[in-house]
């Protein structure tokens, strides 16, 4: 990168997308300025005025024209609003297969963890041609997770998981920054996030993961909080048995439906959900202010390791169901047999 | 050409000399005397906000924070942020040339209300004074956004200060905004039909319709704010289930709207300064007024376009993109009409001409850039970076500035009864433009690389753009010194102005320079429509 | 009229063109006021929405009693402020004096009410910032109703006292002799802005107290 760069790189899938739209707005945008101001640099010239007294020829309006520069406009403005909604939409889902990665933001640093474990601070080590997907929250005030070279930007919220995802196309070192001002080191919030061929990636996930993976941290703050007291596989304690939970709808005793993704996990944790499952009374105990952002998100991590075995399944608003590689072997839900997970192949 | 004393001490008595001493300013209910007291707090403020951005790009000359450390850079935004869009942009043309100018164009011997004019400009100076106490007693760090919950829970500054000041300024603002409107429905001569009036009084309604609907919002959440942090109570702050978008709705629900406050006075001075200098009537007078009240109704329906990436759902985020898009129909209208009438007028090339031009392409720009914030795809990459800067900086500097100092020019003679030094004059014009292009046109290339905002360091591949935008900046402070200094010296030293130097249409043309007092010794019938060049040619000495 | 040609402002053609002013000066004002509060109901909406169990425990911190003799308290303020209008109307100055006194004395009850009630609240630790305590689920969502409900209510009360001072001017203006019959604007503003307050009063009545009816 050098100072003549006037272009950021283009390294994800929605990169190129974003590019091409960007072009043509570009053009559209320019031929409209230079445009106008032709026209007005032209008449301020043609029509200058010859005598202090001149009056010239007086003209009122014309329906037609006022139409056309109406309607023309708003028919272009509507068309840029369709390309762009729809970019934006068609980037809005994850594609049903994503590498799920943690990130927590706090004043002044990102702290990003991978499933197995792997800890890094600011920086991101991801592999490219696989769609990963970044759930999000600030242990304090309001932080925004950006990467200018994927074109990918999501305010990280406190109390809140955020997600976004995205496909890596280049690899590479790429800026990442924190883009929602959040106080004294704001512009010191920055790091970088590192593309790498899926063979590396491997490579370098191997190396961390010391503590074991994160549903294995899960686990023992599962066992060591009092969670297994209630919450018994078989199902037949206070608490409704989480083990193929995760992904799957849950009715609430007020008759609400919420799928068990990891927001809701989070509130349950947190006595948050709004009431107790239906057919359970409300005794779950409160973890609010017990548990710090990132032992809840060991929990998440776990339950999302028990989830349903041969469709690991998070049904989406448009159906589709997505196979979640964060799932790691040697989980095992307290009294039933281990499962096995996959770890994606590099294409 | 130049007054002697001897026909100064036979000179018709006038606002300004009327009566003499302190006390007949600080106590005077004379919308032209209010004015004035307006002018010298607005360009105070202008001042202190400008400096502040002066030492910001300072600082952007290197990528590492070396002029000022982190902390005092972000007190320094904040601080340039609020005084100039509080105490500059918000009241400047309204309170100024609004003030002294529309019971003049209406053809009335004041506003409506004026004891509450008077009452305006002291809670006016008495905000600012807050405001500026926190400025200067250490400063305050969250942004003129105040984005909770590091405003209210986090921050260590003098949050509540400032909170209170800009809380008893948006009352100024509701006080002048009432008057317009109660003026203009009540007070219009005998013969001023709603469509026989300048479009100046146009965009001043639909502005004032924004500013009285809109700023109590501002003012609740400013409250809530203060009794978050005052008491510790969890109303935005997530500890206690408070919700930190819910504020950013608040906040952008005035906020919004008040960009369009600080842009359509703006519009309407360009409307009067092209008929003036093209000498017809505006094209299109029904389809420019009505476009100012689309805009003000529109305006209100966009606020979620500042959070497409805050946490809103898709569909609310396609909603306001949509509408986002529709509110920049009323002024694509307004600049094909101003074209149109350039179109084969009699066009003078006079420094507020100059201004008016400059305003035409520098909105349009801001205008267009503001297509590409709307689109969703392209929001989720620029929100939050110089590219946004850039956008808003071409719409208000490039935009509103230019229009004010356009118009501050045009009724130059009618305000202080003397003319400004015309070469001085264009140059600071054409200064202003060349520096305002150098300093803003990079952040657009800097936003699309990704830099963010509110930053005090960057990569260093990044320095290129930031020294030539302070470059750029340097040359803007300059070219807007310029008028501080001429127009001073003009207010003695300046050839006397007659009543009509630029032969313009108007109720304030026909009455002399400075006006008297009571403005009209006899009210006015109006029997013209606006811009009537060739109904009004005899009196005005044309064709 | 003296009492006419002394108010008439030289930027008005007439006594009733000056009038109808000052009145479309005080809907503007008005409509201001309802973006004001509007933003508060607002945003308690938005939490009721969210935090629909942790409002009714709000709610039943609620001192029926004392809300409901509050609005037939405002109520009547309002008719008396009517009454005293309509007298001066008629001519008859000592009369409207007398009604002025009693609205004013009527809105320094409420008040009083008020404050009584908010002492009640301070006994049951029941103040968000300043001592409150709960031993609900919901809390948290509780404190955020009370919240609201100082900050609405307070807001109310501080409009309320400017009423009152307004309307006390008012009386004094009345027992010089500055209004007569047909020219008496000041204090017909004045009852418009009084009727608002005890509309807002209303909303405030709706919002906090007659969720609590239901127990």
């Amino acid at each position: 990168m050098n100072s003549l760069d006037l272009l950021p790189p283009t390294a994800s899938t929605y990169a190129s997308q974003l590019n091409y739209f960007f072009w043509v707005m570009v053009t559209i945008c320019g031929i409209v300025a230079t445009g106008i101001a032709l026209f007005i640099i032209y008449c301020a010239i043609k029509y200058h005025r010859r005598s202090p007294t001149e009056l010239p020829p007086q003209s009122f309006g014309n329906i037609k024209a006022e139409a056309t520069w109406t309607v023309v406009p708003l028919i272009i403005f509507l068309g840029m609003f369709g390309w762009g909604a729809k970019t934006y939409f068609d980037a809005e889902q994850p594609p049903p297969e994503t590498l799920n990665i943690w990130v927590l933001g706090k004043q002044w640093m990102w702290e990003i963890q991978h499933p197995n474990g792997t800890r890094e601070i600011n920086t991101l080590h991801i592999p490219i041609y696989t769609p990963v997907r970044l759930t999000m929250i600030s242990e304090d005030v309001i932080h925004d997770f950006f990467v200018p070279a994927f074109r990918i930007k999501q305010d990280v919220l406190p109390m809140r998981y955020m997600t976004i995802w995205f496909n890596a196309t280049r690899p590479g070192k790429y800026h990442l920054f924190c883009a929602e001002y959040c106080g004294a080191k704001h512009s010191g919030m920055i790091g970088w996030v590192y593309a790498m061929n899926p063979n590396d990636y491997q490579v370098w996930l191997g190396q961390g993961g010391g503590e074991g993976s994160l549903a294995a941290t899960g686990q023992k703050l599962f066992l060591n909080s009092g969670c297994a007291n209630c919450h018994r596989p078989s199902g037949h304690g206070p608490g409704p048995s989480l083990e193929r939970l995760y992904g799957t709808p849950v009715t609430l005793a007020t008759g609400a439906v919420r799928i068990a993704d990891e927001s809701y996990i989070r509130e349950c944790i947190l006595g948050k959900k709004g009431g107790p499952v239906a057919g359970f009374t409300a005794i779950m105990p409160n973890y609010s202010g017990r548990l710090s952002e990132k032992q809840i998100i060991a929990l998440v991590s776990y339950i999302k390791a028990i989830g349903p075995e041969t469709d690991l399944n998070q049904p989406s608003s448009s159906g589709n169901t997505r196979r979640d590689y964060s799932s790691q072997p040697g989980i095992a839900a307290p009294g039933s047999t281990s499962i096995s997970g996959t770890i994606p192949e590099s294409r | 050409m130049i007054a002697t004393a001897k026909i100064e001490a036979v000179e018709a008595p006038n606002y300004l000399t009327e009566k003499h001493g302190i006390k007949s300013w600080l106590l005077t209910i004379d919308h032209k005397r209010i004015a004035l007291l307006y002018i010298f707090g607005i360009t105070g403020f202008f001042v202190i906000g400008g400096v502040a951005a002066l030492l910001m790009r300072l600082e952007l000359l290197t990528p590492a924070t070396d002029l000022v450390d982190p902390e005092t850079y972000n007190k320094l935004f904040t601080a340039h942020g609020i005084v100039m869009v509080f105490f500059f942009l918000v009241p400047s043309i309204p309170t100024t040339l609004g003030n002294f100018l529309i019971p003049l164009m209406i053809g009335a011997k004041d506003l409506a209300l004026p004891k509450l004019n008077l009452a305006s400009w002291y809670v006016y100076m008495a905000g600012g004074a807050i405001t500026l106490y926190a400025i200067a007693s250490g400063g305050v760090d969250t942004g003129w956004t105040f984005y909770t919950p590091f405003s209210t829970v986090y921050s260590t500054t003098h949050v509540a200060a400032a909170a209170i000041g800009i809380f008893l300024v948006g009352f100024s603002s509701i006080m002048t905004g009432l008057n317009f409107i109660v003026t203009i429905h009540q007070l219009r001569a005998p013969g001023m039909t709603w469509f026989r009036m300048p479009l100046f009084l146009w965009s001043h309604y639909a502005t004032s319709v924004v500013m009285i609907l809109g700023t109590p919002v501002l003012a609740v959440t400013l409250l809530m704010v203060l009794v978050e942090r005052v008491f510790g109570v969890g109303i935005f702050s997530p500890e206690l289930g408070g919700d930190p978008v819910l504020f950013q709705h608040m906040f952008w629900f005035y906020s919004h709207p008040a960009v369009y406050i600080m842009i359509l006075p703006s519009m309407g001075v360009v409307s009067e300064l092209i008929a003036a200098f093209s000498r017809k009537a505006v094209f299109g007078y029904v389809f420019v007024a009505f476009s100012s009240i689309a805009i003000a109704v529109l305006g209100f329906l966009v606020w979620g376009h500042h959070m497409f990436v805050a946490g809103e759902s898709v569909y609310s985020a396609m909603a306001f993109s949509i509408l986002s898009y529709t509110v920049g129909v009323p002024s694509a209208i307004k600049v094909f009409n101003w074209s149109a009438t350039l179109y084969k007028g009699s066009i003078a090339w006079e420094t507020p001409l100059i201004y008016a031009i400059g305003f035409i392409g520098l909105f349009t720009i801001g205008g267009l850039t503001g297509l590409f914030v709307a689109a969703l795809g392209i929001d989720v990459h620029v929100t939050d970076t110089y590219f946004v800067i850039a956008h808003f900086h071409y719409i208000m500097v490039g935009g509103a500035v230019m229009g004010y100092l356009g118009g501050l020019h045009y009724w130059w003679p009618k305000i202080s009864g003397r003319m400004y030094p015309e070469a001085l004059a264009k140059a600071a014009a054409l200064i202003v433009f060349l520096g305002f292009n150098l300093t803003f046109f990079p952040q657009f290339v800097l936003g699309w690389l990704g830099m963010p905002r509110r930053y005090a360091a960057y990569p260093p591949e990044w320095q290129f753009l930031n020294i030539i935008s302070t470059a750029g900046a340097t040359i803007l402070g300059v070219g807007y010194a310029l008028p501080l200094v001429y127009l001073t010296w003009s207010w003695k030293y300046g050839p006397r102005a007659g009543a009509n130097p630029w032969r313009a249409t108007g109720l304030e043309w026909q009455v002399p320079s400075p006006p008297p007092t009571h403005n009209f010794e006899v009210t006015p019938i109006v029997t013209h429509k606006a811009y009537d060049y060739a109904g009004m040619k005899e009196q005005l000495g044309l064709g | 009229m003296a009492s006419e040609s002394l108010a008439l402002r030289e930027q008005f053609g007439s006594p009733g063109h000056q009038r109808d002013t000052s009145a479309v000066g005080m809907w503007l004002f008005l409509a201001t006021e309802v973006l004001f509060f509007g933003g508060l109901f607002v945003g308690f909406g938005v939490y009721r929405m969210y935090y629909t169990q942790g409002f009714v425990e709000g709610a039943r911190e609620m001192t029926l009693v004392i809300g409901s003799i509050n609005t037939a308290v405002l109520f009547t303020s309002c008719l008396t402020m009517s009454l005293a209008i309509r007298s001066m109307s008629q001519g008859n100055q000592f009369r409207t004096y007398v009604l002025l006194l009693i609205t004013i004395g009527i809105g320094l009850a409420f008040i009083a009410l008020k404050f009584v009630e908010y002492y009640f609240h301070y006994k049951a630790h029941k103040v968000p910032g300043i001592w409150f305590e709960s031993s609900s689920l919901y809390a948290g969502a509780e404190e955020l109703f009370l919240v609201y409900y100082f900050v609405l209510t307070g807001l109310h009360v501080i409009h309320l006292s400017i009423g009152i001072g307004i309307t006390a001017v008012m009386a004094v203006r009345t027992a010089i002799g500055r209004f007569s019959a047909s020219w008496h604007t000041p204090l017909e503003v004045t009852g418009i802005y009084w009727h608002f307050v005890d509309i807002i009063w209303c909303f405030l009545y709706a919002i906090f107290y007659i969720p609590g009816f239901h127990k």
